[in-house]
């Protein structure tokens, strides 16, 4: 790498943002329009409004959603599927599902269409031999017939190649001897595990986007290359790590859900400088809300991710999982006549009331606006928007069924969206085994930051932390991102002499593969570090527990002990019974990149000696109308101290210190609600 | 004491979060496959003084909806009777007999009293899956059962935690007399771990809005989910509506058996009235009474998925003239079909009197079985036994919005399917076939979703095949003109030859030796309105991609 600023682009949904930091430390930093025909054009955007010298700029890292869009709305490469004769319809099947409990509708598509998906004669058993060898000539009729179709991706899946791929391997090289690209890809490449619908549909997905990314980073490339800039592009994965945009097409999947790991890695690399090592993350957004759960500085990575009904992607993604309000949730009284807030969401179009774009149904941002917690002054920005009074007589409608006014039924729905939300995340760190106490809320997001207090309040988390800039966390992300591989191995043996060996075979090979991955980067490595986990149940289970092994290989006693006591402190529950058995052996191989300062996030030449509010809003807090200071964030003195209740307004978000708690300024530009005022030392 | 909507409807959504972090403990923690992957076990809050739901878990099986109710308030009524020994804190009780209001055995309850200032404030209970509660065939489910003690161990309540201790006594009792007792202790401890859970949050919410409020809150929520499901059935025009759905046979006389409904509509409340059904049966297709209810909830909240699962929303709901059918059983009659088949044919009934009135609400009747068909022998390369189930989906019915969605789960569970190479990996089969069934949706304006085509090879030793579905005399019901779907068909290819069961979808212990195969087609969903309305596009589509012959 070049000693020139690194930057980070992610495109998301609505904004594409930018983070740069140079040598000396300054930061930079944009936020314009996505651009969703060509997303190029908004990272150019926001390259020329932070004022970029390409030539002189040293490494852009870059997080894209197009991948995810092309997967949700199904935008999809024609693509090819040929499989094993009797299974063409496993992608289609599913696995015998509905998308909700109760009624007994729902719409599947698949990823690749009944026409499309071809079957030759071929079988392997469960243990790898051969049952019916690949019939070739079959093989070379059904990819010369999807390229005559029009398909410009293929598919090879067979069943149990995970067990033994040779007929996935020799269907390839035949297919490449017809196929007029290089996107053919074999179902055990991404994921070498049992069960057939998702190790399909990772492949199907993958095929099926792998066209569009390569054409969209080659047109990035050529465009900032038209500008003169000579330095590598890498690219976001869902596991928060970072690949060269030369290879990351070929596992095209892997970018899939990028954005939201981007965050909670920024999330984790900002909690790791200010000593928060244990973060419930929550990112609050129009339509939902993501949480994720660090341990010990790391966010944990799942490859059991559902990206929406029936569509897992299982290669290994950070374990983020969507909940459900966000700003734009809608609040209703039900035929019960209570209060509810979601699931409909007014979405970003027409959004909600007070973005002005014809919106006409309360929502959370709505209910915060009326109650002075958002600046009531930014209604009459917006071009044709409304005013407070319509706000007012919304909240009246929604509350004469309750018997309330419009401000209590204002504060009904902040209550009851942060009750519903709070019970979420909740769910989301109990399922991962972890009590929230333990942990400090990270906020970030456009409207995070407003919710955060009251949420750890309900929570009974004691702290909350506020980065810098709670709405550039996934630039953030792309900018103190490592690089990263990731590899999972089934075993599936009971724990004795045997399963050691194998756990130490087979992070052996994974260090190996992982190294050589990493050798083919341009970028400096500081180190290479392994996180190793193995996946272990008791025998006759079927859900896992993850094992950290932060030595490696342990010994026998040593393994059967950690298991015992993760086990204990997830379920409470201990088996001495039971034998235990070893799933699978995971590692990560991470190629440790230079570690980027953040102290400029807030340039301190704006910062003043003392703070002094920008000026005073009225504030509905607790059913109280209370005078409540506004101050404006970077003007903040780093080591800041204030007592609530008051406002931090900054570009890109807002942040709420109720009554009774307080806030403090720490290094890196981060601010600490401690709740309830409580001062301990985390 | 009045409570405000608002603290009301924090409330509900804090007794809501105890039931669900119940749900999830016990999933977790569980051996179990049928719970820990499955689903199938359910955890809620009942009543102290009648057992009524005050509320129960999102993510429970749905044909639990409205069983652990009744059994709470059988165990109620036996403790203040003197006939079950009076609670102390710390106890739970287990019982799995069908007749106090259960499903089938293999249900098994555990009930705990939650105290609260040394008086009982509710109960905590929930039910669980056990792979196996002894009797004649592993696994529970026998299609020739002729009495409920050829089906398993049946527990009346007994308290199988004292004072928090297990009492292994009991316990030794129970592990005798069913099958891989080794793995139970893991459920048991989950199971009773998951109440444990409850009792620890259901506290915090108590010491939060205190006991009164939250006390109040709960009568409340009951009057008030009772008027939301009024104002709901209101959407009926009054009016009575008749349907009749029937269950091919109950496994052991060949005769089908039928279900007959009249759902009568007046200004908030329906009757469900069952008068002219069948009346109990020899084999194991009957139903008791829990079950029976808890089947007309359930696809009442299939209709109304919007209603919080309370007893309130249960009230406008009134079953009658169940006595003396076969929906109604009473000990000795078999019971394993109850759950898994005969809730089914009930909702389908209710669906089919109810598309006419509602048919933005309901669809064309689903494949409705289980599909049920367990293979049982002993593979010599592992020297060991082994029973494997496939249970399978089928199509579901059309409705006004759309076709029927494919290979959907069973209308009373939402559980997954295991994937073919799992199948493969735990037993000695060899899938030649996993399949969309070909033209088995029904034809209507929506046609009904498509059932499964799949076929198994036994490959090395002797097993015994059983199959306990349904469907397979008559598909499923198409609604306002649309077609049935296809019924199921079931054919075992010995040396050669097909077999067809007598019963059609119901067989216990075929023999099969290695070579042998097994083909099923699962029933496809019912049409929905008139096939010459259908979309010609929508047509020319399905017999491009073969969905249709």
């Amino acid at each position: 790498m070049s000693d020139g600023a690194i930057i980070g682009v992610d495109v998301g949904g609505t904004f594409t943002d930018l983070v740069m930091i140079d040598p000396s430390g300054a930061i930079r930093i944009a936020k314009t329009p996505t651009t969703l025909d060509n997303q190029a054009f908004g990272v150019l955007t926001a390259l020329r409004d932070a004022e970029v010298s390409l030539p002189q700029a040293g490494l852009i890292v870059h997080g894209t959603t197009t991948t995810t869009n092309a997967v949700l709305e199904r935008k999809l490469s024609r693509t090819g599927l040929i499989t094993t004769a009797g299974f063409r319809d496993v992608l289609e099947l599913g696995r015998r599902t509905r998308p909700q409990a109760y009624g007994m509708k729902g719409v599947f598509r698949p990823v690749i269409p009944r026409d499309l998906r071809l079957e030759v004669p071929e079988r392997m058993d469960a243990a790898g031999n051969v049952v019916t060898p690949l019939d070739e000539t079959a093989l070379r009729d059904a990819v010369q017939t999807l390229k005559d179709a029009g398909c410009e991706a293929l598919v090879i899946h067979f069943l149990h190649a995970y067990a033994n791929p040779d007929h996935e391997k020799r269907a390839a090289q035949i297919a490449a001897q017809i196929w007029p690209n290089d996107y053919i890809t074999m179902g055990h490449a991404l994921l070498s595990e049992t069960r057939e619908f998702e190790r399909g549909v990772t492949a199907a997905v993958n095929a099926s986007v792998q066209p569009l990314l390569e054409r969209y980073i080659a047109r990035l490339r050529g465009e900032l290359a038209d500008q003169g800039y000579r330095g590598d592009v890498l690219v976001m994965n869902g596991n928060g790590g970072m690949v060269s945009s030369r290879l990351v097409a070929r596992e095209a999947a892997k970018t899939v859900m990028s954005g939201p790991a981007s965050g909670v890695m920024a999330a984790a690399y900002t909690g790791r400088r200010a000593g928060f090592e244990n973060l419930l993350t929550y990112d609050m957004g129009g339509t939902s809300t993501d949480v994720a759960l660090i341990r010990g500085g790391h966010p944990p990575v799942s490859n059991e991710i559902e990206v929406e009904y029936a569509m897992p992607i299982n290669v290994p993604m950070v374990d983020v999982r969507t909940v459900g309000a966000g700003g734009g949730s809608i609040a209703r009284v039900n035929a019960a006549g209570l209060l509810e807030v979601g699931p409909q969401s007014a979405g970003a179009d027409p959004g909600p009331i007070c973005y002005g774009k014809g919106g006409t149904e309360p929502t959370i941002s709505d209910a915060n606006m009326l109650l002075g917690r958002l600046d009531p002054g930014r209604l009459n920005a917006v071009k044709g928007g409304v005013g407070l009074e319509t706000l007012e007589r919304v909240f009246a409608d929604l509350g004469t069924p309750l018997g309330v006014d419009a401000r209590a039924a204002a504060e009904a729905v902040i209550q009851m969206a942060n009750t519903k939300m709070a019970g979420a995340i909740r769910m989301v760190s109990l399922s991962l085994g972890a009590d929230p106490r333990d942990f400090a809320l990270f906020a970030f997001g456009g409207a995070g930051p407003l919710h955060a207090a009251a949420l750890a309040r309900e929570l009974g988390v004691p702290r909350v932390l506020i980065p810098a800039r709670p709405g550039l966390t996934n630039a953030l992300g792309c900018v103190v991102a490592d690089l990263r591989h990731d590899y999972v191995q089934t075993i599936g043996l009971p724990l004795g002499p045997d399963a050691i060996d194998a756990v130490r075979h087979s992070f052996a090979q994974q260090i190996e593969t992982g190294a050589a991955a990493l050798g083919q980067e341009t970028i400096d490595i500081r180190e290479i570090r392994h996180d190793c986990s193995v996946d272990m149940q008791f025998v006759g289970q079927s859900h896992v527990v993850r094992v950290p092994l932060p030595n490696g290989t342990p010994d026998l006693e040593e393994l059967q002990t950690r298991f015992e006591k993760v086990y204990w402190e997830r379920f409470r529950v201990d088996l001495p019974e039971i034998r235990a058995k070893v799933v699978t052996v995971n590692c990560s191989v991470i190629g440790v990149c230079a570690p980027v300062d953040l102290s400029g996030l807030i340039a301190p030449e704006g910062r003043c000696a003392e703070a002094h509010p920008t000026g005073h809003r009225d504030v509905v807090l607790e059913g109280q109308v209370v005078r409540t200071p506004i101050y404006w964030r970077d003007h903040l003195p780093e080591t800041v101290l204030l007592d609530g209740p008051a406002l931090i307004e900054q570009a890109d978000t807002t942040i709420l210190i109720p009554p009774g708690d307080r806030v403090e300024g720490i290094a890196d530009g981060n601010l600490v609600i401690h709740v309830g005022g409580a001062d301990d030392d985390h | 004491m009045t409570i405000d909507p608002i603290t009301l409807s924090v409330i509900q959504a804090g007794l809501q979060q105890v039931c669900d972090e119940m749900d999830l403990s016990f999933s977790r923690a569980a051996f179990s496959p049928v719970i820990a992957e499955a689903n199938d076990r359910s955890d809620g809050i009942y009543a102290a003084e009648d057992g009524a739901l005050i509320a129960q878990g999102a993510g429970g099986l749905p044909v639990f909806v409205g069983t652990m109710q009744y059994s709470t308030r059988t165990l109620i009524e036996m403790i203040a009777a003197g006939t079950v020994a009076a609670p102390q804190p710390d106890d739970i009780y287990i019982v799995n007999d069908p007749y106090l209001g259960g499903t089938h055995l293999m249900d098994v309850r555990f009930a705990r009293p939650f105290y609260r200032r040394g008086e009982i404030f509710c109960w905590l209970s929930n039910t669980g899956h056990w792979p196996d509660t002894g009797g004649s065939v592993p696994g529970g489910f026998s299609a020739s059962a002729t009495s409920v003690e050829q089906e398993g161990l049946r527990l009346p309540p007994v308290r199988l935690f004292k004072q928090g201790k297990l009492d292994t006594e009991i316990y030794s009792i129970i592990c005798s007399n069913i099958r891989v007792a080794d793995q139970r202790i893991g459920d048991v401890k989950a199971q009773a771990a998951a109440l444990m859970v409850g009792e620890t949050r259901l506290h915090a919410l108590l010491d939060r809005y205190g006991d009164e409020t939250v006390r109040a809150a709960i009568t409340e929520l009951r009057a008030r989910a009772s008027a939301q499901m009024q104002q709901l059935i209101d959407e009926i025009p009054d009016g009575t509506y008749r349907s009749t759905a029937w269950v091919d046979s109950d496994g052991v006389v060949n005769e089908p058996l039928a279900i007959k409904l009249a759902i009568t509509k007046t200004p908030g409340h329906l009757t469900f009235d069952f008068d002219g059904t069948a009346p109990p049966c020899m084999g194991p297709m009957n139903s008791v009474l829990a079950t029976t209810l808890s089947s007309v909830y359930l696809a009442m909240r299939h209709i109304f998925p919007e209603v919080p699962i309370s007893a309130g929303a249960f009230e406008p709901l009134e079953v009658i003239r169940t006595e003396g059918t076969f929906l109604d059983a009473q000990y000795p009659r078999p019971v394993s079909g109850c759950a898994a088949e005969v809730s089914q044919r009930i909702a389908e009934a209710v669906f089919a009197a109810l598309v006419e009135p509602l048919p933005h609400r309901v669809t064309a009747a689903p494949a409705g079985t289980s599909g049920n068909f367990a293979l049982g022998g002993f593979d010599p390369e592992t020297g060991r036994d082994f029973v494997m189930y496939q249970l399978s989906g089928g199509g579901y019915g059309g409705n006004a919005d759309h076709d029927g969605l494919s290979n959907g789960c069973s209308t009373i569970g939402i559980s997954k399917a295991p994937p073919v190479e799992i199948m493969e990996q735990n037993f000695p089969v060899l899938y030649h076939r996993y399949a969309l069934r070909e033209g088995s949706g029904g034809a209507g304006h929506h046609r009904g979703g498509l059932g499964l085509d799949y076929e198994i090879e036994l490959r090395r030793g002797d097993a015994r095949a059983s199959f306990v579905m349904d469907h397979g005399r008559f598909g499923p019901q198409g609604a306002l003109g649309g077609e049935d779907g296809a019924p199921n068909m079931v054919e075992v290819w010995r040396g050669g030859e097909c077999h067809v069961p007598e019963h059609l979808s119901k067989e216990q212990d075929i023999p099969l030796t290695a070579g042998d195969r097994v083909r099923v087609r699962t029933p496809g969903g019912g049409g929905y309105g008139n096939p010459a309305t259908r979309d010609a596009q929508l047509s020319a589509e399905d017999a491009r991609l073969g969905r249709t012959r």
